[in-house]
């Protein structure tokens, strides 16, 4: 079977993998550390579609029905 | 006791060997018995005065402290065989399975051996779950060698024979064959295998020296005849001693090996009991009135046991529990308390030269008349019971500084409560009212938040004691302040059952006279007369309600009937109000009311709004009874009609799908589809005769009056009553337990008409027919059973979700954090919004609109 792109599913929000730029802005803005981000392991699925390794941080930009767009960030850990 | 100067800094936990327990210790216990015959312990038995005392008067012979200032010291006992630890056999056997049985070498070559060293050695110290997870790991994977890397000896398997025995091929493998086995472990090996061999070492699971504790934790009690009843596990320890010293003597004595064995096994016995006394395979060990000892697992696990029971549960004073009836004469925020619970709770007061005279006469009025006082605190701290001995002295003495603990009266603050607390709403501040009679009164209105009712529920009452206390529940927990649930930002208090009604019909169709609604209103407690002024001749209702709200109340809202509701100026002009509009969870006035007039205004209209729907109710009088199901018998003829025709029309599916005509419907076999348009159709029938009764229905029926203005019961139960009972299901399908192919012997195999499979055509009044009767009960039973199952476990359910949830918290960012500052959500709830200050969670914008423009 032809392999299927995952990150294409509509039921599969937006990933993106931020620069380090970005992710020191994000920690400050937060004024966390990088361990206090949620997590999401490298095998998972769409993180191996957007070919991200450990230590990555994942914007995710979900569809909310109260909000209708919300923004969600977790850092790649190893499974 | 010794003044604590240290802090914790970290606990360690590990196995204590034999040298541990001789480092710790500072007797051992040589003899069982306890006492002399003067009644002085005995030296060297196990309530030795070195291990601490119990007894007032005596030194602990250690430290030299006494009573309550010694907290005791360990002893042990030398055993003279070694024993099976019964909370270690798990451990023991692992070790036994990993481990040569020769040489004690981990079964792994060492190229594996160094890997595995490796990975554990790279692991963060914290990371336990991943260290866990390796060394389960490893010892799967050394399961089925046959033969050691090392020495090339060839490995048997090792079983577990009951409690505390090991089985090698058949034989038996004695404590002392254990211990030389986990002796022989190198702390290499060990490791792997999870140990930390800094504090345990695997030969620690076997006990060769009992670490026995102190007397102070296994107290003895005098009895009134002055005999001493010792405590359980002086109980249990004493057979230890006994048994070991036989033991002793026998091997010394040279004694056949098999007598020897017999008092081992006797000796494992009392010390595996002695560890656990609820183990499955041993029977317990019991007191010579039958029974079970409580030995030291049963003194740490479970509800009874010192978690849960010591540390966990908090016992309080100033607290009472009985029944509750309701009392709808009472305040919202009100209490009734029996004077017989009021003369026993107390509020402390302290005297002051402005009060003492006052405070005064309680203390004359002693503990046994009413508004008096039960004690007095002396600046000192010492507390005086007042008796009518000691009054006269106290009344002399009393002065500014002393405090007076006077009867509970009215107006105090109190915090009532009533379990399962789900919710904040389930403890709430309320005002005490001593009323008579024996159980505690609340008004009707805050049955919904404590999810009360009066079939014999109890409720608890506390009373607080400090200023800081009475302050916190009246401005954080009183009634008014929990008007709205954080959970979605509706009122959980508001108007019920008659209050309902009777709202609805003032405002939908009643006139009174002049003099009866002034009348009603003084009944209710408004008496501002310059409100009566406008009043006509007639009034009506929507006039009287009127007169409760606030002056300048503007609103407009939808009730049940999509009916506009209009309020203007504080005049109600247009609509019926009912459920929607002063009910629990989601009446729209209460909720505007509290937003533009506060808390303690709201409560206040509300209350008279109450009242108002059950005195209306009185005056137009509502009953309801049998009659109200009698339909017109042009309106049967109808329901007839419309029974008879979905009747034929399964009847003509039945026909279809026998001379196979029927299409199956995606994904589904024809006699699944046939089943499902069945029970479609059948189901339309209940629907359709509801809707048929309620377009025929007397606006003046009282059941109706009820189900449309949301007070009690809705149309379909009208329907049951009063048309048919309609179709009975079981897991959502047609009736069809029972015999073979049918659901009742007098129907045929295979039979599919509705009236077979549970389809109740008759009405509640009418009565039912045999068959229907079952299958009514069937569903019924069912139903019973699913609630009665559902509770417990659903509520177990929400208890783990709140424990999981319950260090969530909301920061000044709009982050969720838990204890550690993890980020769980970036923006709380995705959008930011305090359901608390919404409306269901959202933001009525067209609400806000209206208000800001004036439209």
């Amino acid at each position: 079977m032809e392999e299927y792109n995952i990150t294409e599913h509509n039921f599969v929000p937006k990933h993106l993998i931020l620069d380090e730029k970005d992710v020191v802005e994000l920690l400050k803005e937060y004024n966390i550390s990088i361990r206090q981000l949620p997590r999401i392991f490298v095998t998972d699925p769409v993180a191996k579609a957007l070919n991200a390794k450990k230590g990555d941080v994942i914007k995710i930009i979900r569809k909310s029905p109260s909000a209708k767009e919300a923004v969600f960030y977790r850092v790649v850990v190893n499974a | 006791m010794a003044e604590i100067s240290k802090k914790i800094d970290r606990i360690t936990f590990g196995l204590l060997s034999p040298e541990d327990v001789k480092k710790l210790s500072y007797v051992k216990i040589v003899t069982p018995e306890l006492y002399d015959k003067e009644g002085y312990p005995v030296d060297g038995g196990l309530m030795d005065t070195r291990m601490g005392v119990i007894d007032p008067g005596l030194t602990c012979r250690t430290c030299g402290e006494k009573l309550k200032e010694c907290a005791g010291h360990f002893g042990y006992i030398d055993l003279a065989r070694p024993i099976i630890h019964v909370k270690y056999v798990r451990v023991i056997l692992d070790l036994l399975k990993s481990t040569c049985r020769e040489c004690g070498r981990i079964l792994l070559d060492d190229k594996e051996i160094a890997k595995h060293k490796t990975y554990l050695d790279g692991l963060d110290k914290r990371d336990v779950i991943s260290r866990r997870r390796r060394t389960k790991l490893i010892k799967e994977s050394l399961k089925n060698i046959r033969k050691c890397p090392h020495c090339k000896e060839k490995q048997y398997s090792v079983k577990i024979e009951k409690p505390t025995s090991f089985m090698e091929n058949d034989k038996r493998l004695t404590p002392i064959d254990v211990k030389t086995r986990l002796d022989k472990i190198q702390n290499l090996d060990a490791e792997l295998l999870g140990f930390n061999t800094e504090h345990a070492k695997p030969s620690s699971t076997i006990i060769t020296l009992l670490f026995i504790p102190p007397v102070t934790m296994r107290p003895s009690i005098t009895l009134e005849s002055g005999e001493r009843s010792e405590d359980d596990l002086t109980h249990k320890l004493g057979d230890i001693v006994r048994i070991n010293q036989r033991l002793f003597e026998n091997i010394n004595a040279g004694a056949p090996e098999v007598i020897v064995e017999d008092l081992w096994d006797l000796l494992q016995y009392h010390i595996t009991t002695y560890f656990d006394n609820t183990l499955t395979d041993v029977p317990p060990a019991r007191h010579r009135s039958g029974q079970p000892l409580k030995t030291l697992t049963e003194r740490i696990k479970s509800k009874e046991g010192r978690f849960r029971y010591n540390l966990a549960g908090k016992r309080v004073n100033f607290a009472a529990r009985t029944v509750v009836s309701p009392d709808p004469e009472i305040e919202f925020n009100e209490v009734g308390i029996p004077k017989q619970v009021a003369m026993d709770l107390t509020v402390p007061e302290r005297v002051t030269q402005w009060n003492i005279e006052r405070l005064k006469k309680f203390v004359e009025k002693g503990p046994k008349t009413y508004p008096g006082s039960n004690y007095v605190l002396r600046p000192d701290g010492r507390k005086k019971k007042i008796t009518d001995e000691t009054k006269e002295q106290l009344l002399e003495e009393l002065q500014p500084g002393y405090i007076v603990e006077r009867h509970l009266m009215d107006g105090d603050i109190a915090i009532f409560n009533r379990q399962p607390s789900l919710h904040k709403m389930s403890i709430m501040g309320h005002r005490v009212r001593v009323i008579p009679g024996r159980s505690f009164r609340l008004n009707p209105a805050v049955c919904y938040p404590y999810n009360a009712d009066f079939d014999g529920d109890e409720m608890n009452l506390h009373i607080p004691q400090t200023e800081e206390a009475r302050a916190e529940a009246e401005v954080l927990m009183e009634v008014q302040t929990q008007l709205i649930s954080p959970k979605h930002g509706l009122n959980v208090i508001g108007c019920m059952e008659d209050s309902v009604s009777g709202n609805y019909l003032l405002t939908r169709e009643m006139n009174l006279s002049k003099e009866e609604a002034i009348n009603l209103l003084m009944n209710i407690g408004v008496n501002d007369t310059s409100k009566f002024k406008k009043f006509k001749s007639q009034v009506t209702g929507r006039e009287i309600f009127s007169i409760l709200l606030p002056k300048d109340l503007n609103f407009i809202t939808k009730n049940r009937d999509d009916e506009e509701v209009i309020i203007k100026d504080g005049e109600l002009i247009q609509g019926t109000i009912d459920s929607d509009i002063i009910g629990e969870e989601g009446g729209t006035l209460i909720r505007k009311l509290h937003k533009d007039y506060g808390e303690d205004e709201t409560l206040r209209i509300l209350s008279i709004i109450f009242k108002l729907g059950i005195k209306a109710l009185e005056i137009n009088g509502f009953t309801t009874g049998i009659n109200d199901t009698d339909l017109e018998e042009e309106l049967v003829n109808r329901i007839k009609q419309v029974v008879n025709d979905t009747n034929k029309e399964v009847k003509n599916l039945i026909a279809k799908y026998h001379n196979n005509e029927l299409d199956a419907m995606p994904s589904k076999t024809i006699e699944e589809t046939l089943e499902l348009m069945i029970l479609q159709l059948l189901n339309k029938v209940r629907n359709k005769v509801g809707e048929l009764i309620a377009e025929n229905a007397s606006p003046k029926n009282p059941t109706i009056i009820m189900a449309n203005s949301g007070a009690k019961g809705n149309i379909l139960n009208l329907a049951m009553m009063s048309a048919l009972v309609g179709q009975q299901a079981l897991r959502g399908r047609r009736i069809e337990k029972g015999y073979e192919g049918r659901t009742l012997s007098l129907f045929k195999k295979g039979e599919l008409s509705p009236k077979s499979k549970g389809f109740i055509e008759s009405a509640f009044k009418e009565g039912l027919d045999p068959t229907e009767f079952f299958f009514g009960a069937m569903t019924g039973r069912d139903s019973l059973m699913d609630t009665a199952l559902r509770t417990p476990k659903s509520g177990y359910l929400y208890r783990r979700l709140a424990n999981a949830l319950q260090d969530l918290k909301i920061e000044y960012d709009y982050t969720v954090r838990d204890a550690n500052k993890m980020i769980i959500q970036f923006k709380y709830g995705e959008d930011g919004i305090d359901v608390a200050k919404s409306e269901k969670g959202t933001i009525n914008i067209k609400g806000l609109i209206r208000e800001v423009t004036g439209k």
